[in-house]
């Protein structure tokens, strides 16, 4: 009958209409800064620096080897290394400044990390009025607890907290075997974490 | 006379001669537009209510938007429709002039042979739209039939006209 | 009390009017008049893009405005501001004088279209003898000002925009009228108020005699609101605004105000025509049983005009937009027969209204409905099965 299918697409959107007062399924918004989706665990936006311990500054894990600034590849990473005061590198960042305008959430720096400093961040609120300052994240910006980073992904956390620790377990067993035939040393090791790879 | 009718006839008027006189064919339509419309505001004056409307339904509605598709349709393609035409060899106002003259001296002549109205302060009472209808159906029903012939004998022929051969390809195309 | 609360409006308006001297009285009562109903419809029209932005909103699953105000109800005036402070841009090679007439020529001969639509019991501006005629008479000077704004405006979209809206506004304009002759035929009046009254009283198992209540009428209410949905631009036949091709058509060049007064004419156009669909159709400002009676006039209209309005936002939800063709091919092989079939049919209703034998009631139903029926079957048919109104076949895509 002409006109049937007029009616038909009509009773759809009539459905459509009622459904979205009581039926889930038919109104799936999310009303966003009052109630927001839970993330999935891998979501990644922007890096970020993990610190043991409770001092952001001296727990930091980055040596400042600066390999994550050399594998960028829209190079939005700067670093430079801290020096004392007669000039000797310590294993440690003066500064480490991420442009998050430029960054494009590849996740190569924290793959190519050897001391799992660098991960992912989940924060995604990252709207400025100042779009040249507001969107050059230091080093304080940066840096996030290991807590932190066990509440984003905490599969992956866990994973890297147990890689670290048997790590230091080897090394420690290592160094100890080490030190066993050679009796008497003339000092004790100086840093069991220096013979780490 | 009314001011409200004084201004109409003045708007019509003022409108008929700007239609005339603009260079800009679609200011002239716009213009008849004008003049249209006060037309109906003095038969709406007088009384006339459905002729009124008649009016504006008829020569608003369509003949003025015929008037205006017909200036956009028939110029030549390549032209810019706001440029002022050149002057042409042989002056065509004589023979609108003489055209006026003829109509001119038609109304005139109708006009003077008609008596005038016994008493123009008491009016007569316009006739309904119920009486304008059984009029038209009865005393005039033989012009209503063939003004409506003559007007779908127009339609008809327009039609033929406007109808194109079907080219091969159009022929291919639809079906 | 039910008899003051039905005609407060005019009582309120005769205090009103009794304050001021006797010769100013006439002018007055007219600014009143003017003032409320402007009043009233841009108040609508306000509510209207509301309801209508929620309502589309909920169709496609969504939940539509809702942050300013509670339920979003300000957003009118979020969007008023909105457009009154935007800039107001001419187009350097636009005709001046013609692209500013155009907006206004829009919205003052709606506005004078509400003069002689009866809002309730007495409630009617103007009862003029021709008010139909004079409906329709104003509607169509609107194509005025839609060629106005896409000539004006120089500018390809607007003027294939304006082309566009003025062959749909004709072509609509003879079924619109068609079906609405067919309520003047069995009505014999052309004057709104009276075809009111032609819509009085009560019939079978106390349903109010309205003309949609008839065969004929029914198949008149269909074609005249398809037909208002064409005239008022409104999808599904809002090709003249076609923002996927042509932008927005004739109001391309429009901005800040003028488009906003644009927006406006649409709107009170619409609500103009559904009140008089109502008017002509749904028995105007009548209840539609005997004991419901009681419910002031005017609120039976505004119920009516909102259930108007939510069909045409239903529709919107629903349909695509139709393509030229189509939109032509609808309006003259398909709208103008059937309406010429109803107009027939109401004849026959009107020819056969001094039937007195038992079950005449019936037989004229089973008659009209036949003699709609059945043309409708066979255009139906024809159309479709000539591939008519079917989908094209595109012959370099297949």
């Amino acid at each position: 009958m002409f006109g049937a299918g007029l009616l038909k697409g009509l009773a759809e959107t009539a459905r459509n209409f009622v459904g979205s007062y009581h039926d889930p399924a038919r109104l799936p918004t999310v009303e966003y800064p009052e109630r927001r989706l839970e993330l999935p665990e891998n979501a990644r936006v922007f890096p970020f620096l993990v610190y043991d311990g409770a001092d952001p500054e001296r727990g930091l894990r980055c040596v400042a080897c600066k390999i994550c600034e050399k594998e960028c590849p829209p190079q939005c990473i700067y670093i430079v290394l801290e020096r004392d005061e007669r000039g000797k590198p310590q294993k440690h960042p003066r500064v480490f400044d991420l442009d998050i305008s430029v960054c494009m959430s590849c996740q190569i720096c924290v793959e190519v990390c050897p001391f799992d400093a660098i991960r992912m961040d989940t924060a995604f609120e990252w709207s400025t009025p100042d779009r040249f300052g507001g969107l050059l994240l230091h080093k304080t910006d940066l840096a996030k607890p290991n807590r932190y980073y066990h509440q984003i992904h905490p599969t992956e956390a866990a994973e890297t907290d147990a890689r670290l620790a048997a790590e230091q377990a080897k090394a420690e067993a290592k160094a100890k075997a080490q030190a066993k035939p050679k009796a008497a040393p003339p000092q004790p090791a100086a840093t069991p974490a220096a013979a780490t790879p | 006379m009314e001011p409200a009718a004084f201004i109409a006839a003045l708007l019509a008027l003022g409108g008929a001669v700007a239609a005339v006189s603009l260079r800009n064919l679609i200011h002239c339509a716009l213009c008849l537009v004008l003049t249209f419309f006060s037309v109906a505001g003095l038969f709406l004056g007088l009384g006339a209510e459905f002729v009124s409307f008649a009016q504006v339904m008829v020569y608003v509605g369509a003949i003025a938007i015929l008037i205006v598709f017909a200036s956009l349709m028939t110029r030549d393609p390549g032209a810019d429709p706001a440029r002022v035409p050149e002057p042409r060899a042989i002056q065509p106002w004589p023979l609108g002039l003489g055209i006026a003259g003829a109509v001119t001296g038609v109304l005139l002549a109708c006009v003077g042979s008609s008596r005038l109205l016994p008493d123009v302060t008491a009016p007569a009472v316009a006739p309904s739209v119920r009486e304008l209808g059984q009029e038209l159906m009865t005393r005039y029903v033989v012009a209503l039939e063939v003004v409506g012939l003559l007007l779908t004998a127009a339609m008809i022929g327009a039609v033929v006209l406007a109808v194109r051969e079907p080219r091969p390809l159009d022929r291919e195309v639809g079906r | 009390m039910a008899q003051t609360l039905d005609q407060l409006l005019d009582l309120v308006q005769q205090r009103l009017v009794a304050l001021w001297p006797a010769p100013w009285q006439p002018w007055v009562a007219a600014f009143l008049g003017a003032a409320a109903i402007v009043a009233t419809f841009g108040g609508l029209f306000a509510l209207t893009t509301w309801l209508e932005r929620k309502g589309l909103a909920r169709i496609q699953n969504r939940l539509g405005p809702n942050r300013v105000g509670p339920y979003g109800l300000l957003q009118p005036i979020a969007d008023g501001l909105k457009m009154l402070t935007k800039e107001d841009i001419v187009p350097r090679a636009a005709d001046q004088w013609i692209h500013f007439l155009a907006p206004i020529l829009k919205v003052v001969p709606v506005l004078l279209a509400y003069s002689v639509i009866p809002f309730g019991r007495h409630l009617v501006a103007l009862d003029l003898e021709a008010g139909l005629l004079f409906f329709f008479a104003v509607g169509s000077a609107t194509e005025i000002a839609v060629f106005m704004a896409g000539w004006g405006s120089r500018n390809k979209y607007s003027l294939l925009g304006a082309m566009r809206a003025i062959a749909q506004l004709i072509s609509y304009e003879v079924p619109l009228v068609l079906s609405a002759v067919s309520v003047v035929l069995v009505a014999g009046t052309l004057s709104l108020p009276a075809i009111v009254d032609s819509q009085a009283g009560h019939g079978w198992a106390g349903l109010a005699n309205w003309h949609v209540f008839t065969p004929w009428g029914l198949a008149g209410f269909v074609l005249f609101m398809i037909a208002a949905t064409a005239k008022t631009n409104r999808s599904p036949f809002d090709l003249p605004e076609g923002e996927s091709e042509i932008i927005a058509g004739h109001m391309v060049e429009y901005s800040g105000f003028k488009y906003a007064l644009f927006y406006l004419g649409e709107y009170l156009s619409l609500f103009a025509i559904s009140g008089v669909g109502i008017t002509l159709f749904l028995g105007g400002w009548r209840a539609p049983v005997a004991w419901l009676d009681w419910v002031p006039s005017y609120l039976w209209f505004g119920a009516k005009l909102l259930g108007c309005i939510a069909v045409f936002i239903w529709l919107r939800g629903t349909m695509p937009r139709l393509r030229a063709d189509q939109l032509m091919n609808f309006a003259w092989k398909f709208m103008l027969p059937m309406s010429l079939v109803t107009l027939v049919a109401a004849a026959m209703w009107h020819a056969t209204a001094t039937w007195t034998f038992p079950g005449a009631g019936l037989w004229r139903w089973v008659l009209g409905a036949a003699l709609l029926l059945l043309p409708y079957r066979a255009l139906s048919r024809s159309l479709t099965q000539r591939g008519r109104l079917g989908p094209r076949r595109y012959r370099f895509a297949d």
